[in-house]
């Protein structure tokens, strides 16, 4: 009978570990609903601001913003990346470890020099026992992420690149496709890649208050924070869809392990019970 | 159409108007701006205020934003506010603690954490009175 006791313990032990992993699963899943509802809700800023944008620069400044220019010698390469702050979400963080650390690789290769820029706990955990420089980071970004807590990271890197410590800006995050895909995304930031913008065919100029040079420069930086923001946005979503899958496997898993664990329990439970009536049929026959 | 402008006033984290209205009236840099329908296209920036949306059929939405651009094209008034309040030196503070929580996430979790984590809040804290003091004065005149 001790065998069985311990059974029952076991079972217990994994019941309040499914628990766990239900509840975590019912909270990501209705998480992530929000989650899109935010992603949609910031998606008008930064359409309207790649119009402004596409407007200006067709508009033909004189001498180009240093956001656009191509470098001729790319000699440090920066990136931002997105991570999320808690774990129990499956290998969406180390997927993207992953295929930045090749990438890291590549560019050491040719003697590039890598800076990161990291948002979110895990990403800061991972990248500190590397030998990869991180300038600026931000964690604890929470349910709603603010795009004021993006302002720092995102101005060190925008100083960096404009007193010419970087010479390309990459963004990487994991794309929320759907809830049961996301896609480690690394995308070039700076220099902007030059719009395609179609309709703009007729050439007006607006008045500018004040120079055109100065809004410029402030009409990038708020679209590069949109555009951080964003990722931001869709990072998070992807972390509540893979913890949903992740936790609900597990509570699949804790499901099987519990029916394997009663199936044995009940076969001690029998066992013992056979052989507790064998004994008295034996000891009533000795009797008898 | 002629009588009615598009105007859109949109956030980075949300969507906060979208319609026609007969004027839209902004506070600009450099002075309040009354926009009619085509109106001249314009960029400007936008200073902490009220916007107000003038609606076809009578009647006026407000609007505050914490300062923001603007873009005119003749039918369309497109007001890119800001979610936050933004100053030179609190971006700069901004800037200086996410660098500062990069060092610590560098050094150590332990010991120096709390310190460090109190200086970035005292440093952000003061940064704020600094704006709050600003924003007094321009009161006052």
């Amino acid at each position: 009978m001790s065998g069985s006791k311990e059974i029952v313990g076991k079972i217990k032990s994994v019941q309040n570990t499914r628990k766990v992993t239900r509840a975590l699963e019912m909270v990501s899943a209705s998480k992530i609903r929000k989650a899109q509802d935010m992603m949609l809700a910031s998606r008008p800023y930064a359409r309207m601001m790649r119009q402004v944008i596409g407007h200006l620069a067709h508009a033909n400044l004189e001498n180009p913003h240093p956001f656009t220019v191509d470098r001729d010698e790319v000699k440090r390469v920066g990136y931002i990346v997105i991570a999320t702050d808690r774990g129990l979400c499956g290998g969406l963080n180390n997927n993207m470890f992953r295929q930045l650390l090749g990438e890291f690789r590549a560019w050491q290769e040719q003697g590039v020099e890598v800076t990161t820029v990291i948002i979110g706990r895990k990403a800061a955990q991972f990248f500190r026992r590397l030998k990869v420089n991180i300038s600026a980071t931000t964690q604890d970004l929470g349910e709603r992420p603010r795009l004021e807590d993006l302002i720092g990271v995102i101005k060190v890197v925008l100083d960096d690149f404009r007193e010419e410590r970087l010479d390309r800006l990459h963004l990487c995050y994991n794309r929320f496709i759907n809830t049961m895909s996301q896609k480690v995304t690394v995308e070039q930031l700076l220099p902007l890649p030059p719009s395609e913008d179609e309709g703009l065919k007729q050439y007006w100029d607006y008045l500018y208050e004040p120079a055109a040079e100065e809004l410029l420069d402030d009409f990038l930086t708020r679209y590069i924070e949109s555009v951080v923001y964003q990722a931001t946005l869709e990072n998070l979503a992807s972390e509540h869809a893979a913890r949903m899958v992740a936790m609900k496997s597990a509570s699949d898993n804790a499901s099987n392990l519990i029916d394997d664990l009663r199936l044995v329990y009940n076969k001690a439970r029998q066992a013992a019970i056979t052989q507790e009536i064998s004994e008295i049929v034996g000891g009533a026959a000795a009797v008898s | 159409m002629a009588s009615t402008i598009h105007c859109d006033i949109v956030s980075a984290e949300a969507e906060i108007f979208s319609g026609s209205a007969a004027m839209v009236v902004v506070p600009g840099e450099e002075g309040d701006l009354g926009i009619a329908p085509r109106h001249a296209p314009l960029l400007t920036r936008l200073r902490p205020g009220q916007v107000r949306v003038l609606l076809p059929e009578g009647g006026e939405e407000f609007y505050f934003i914490s300062g923001g651009l603007l873009e005119i094209q003749p039918h369309v008034v497109t007001v890119l506010s800001d979610t936050a309040q933004r100053a030179g030196d609190l971006d700069e503070a901004a800037a200086l603690k996410a660098k500062e929580e990069a060092e610590k996430a560098i050094a150590d979790r332990s010991a120096g954490m709390e310190v460090a984590q109190a200086q970035a809040q005292l440093a952000q804290a003061m940064a704020q009175l600094a704006a709050l003091e600003r924003f007094r004065k321009q009161l006052k005149r």
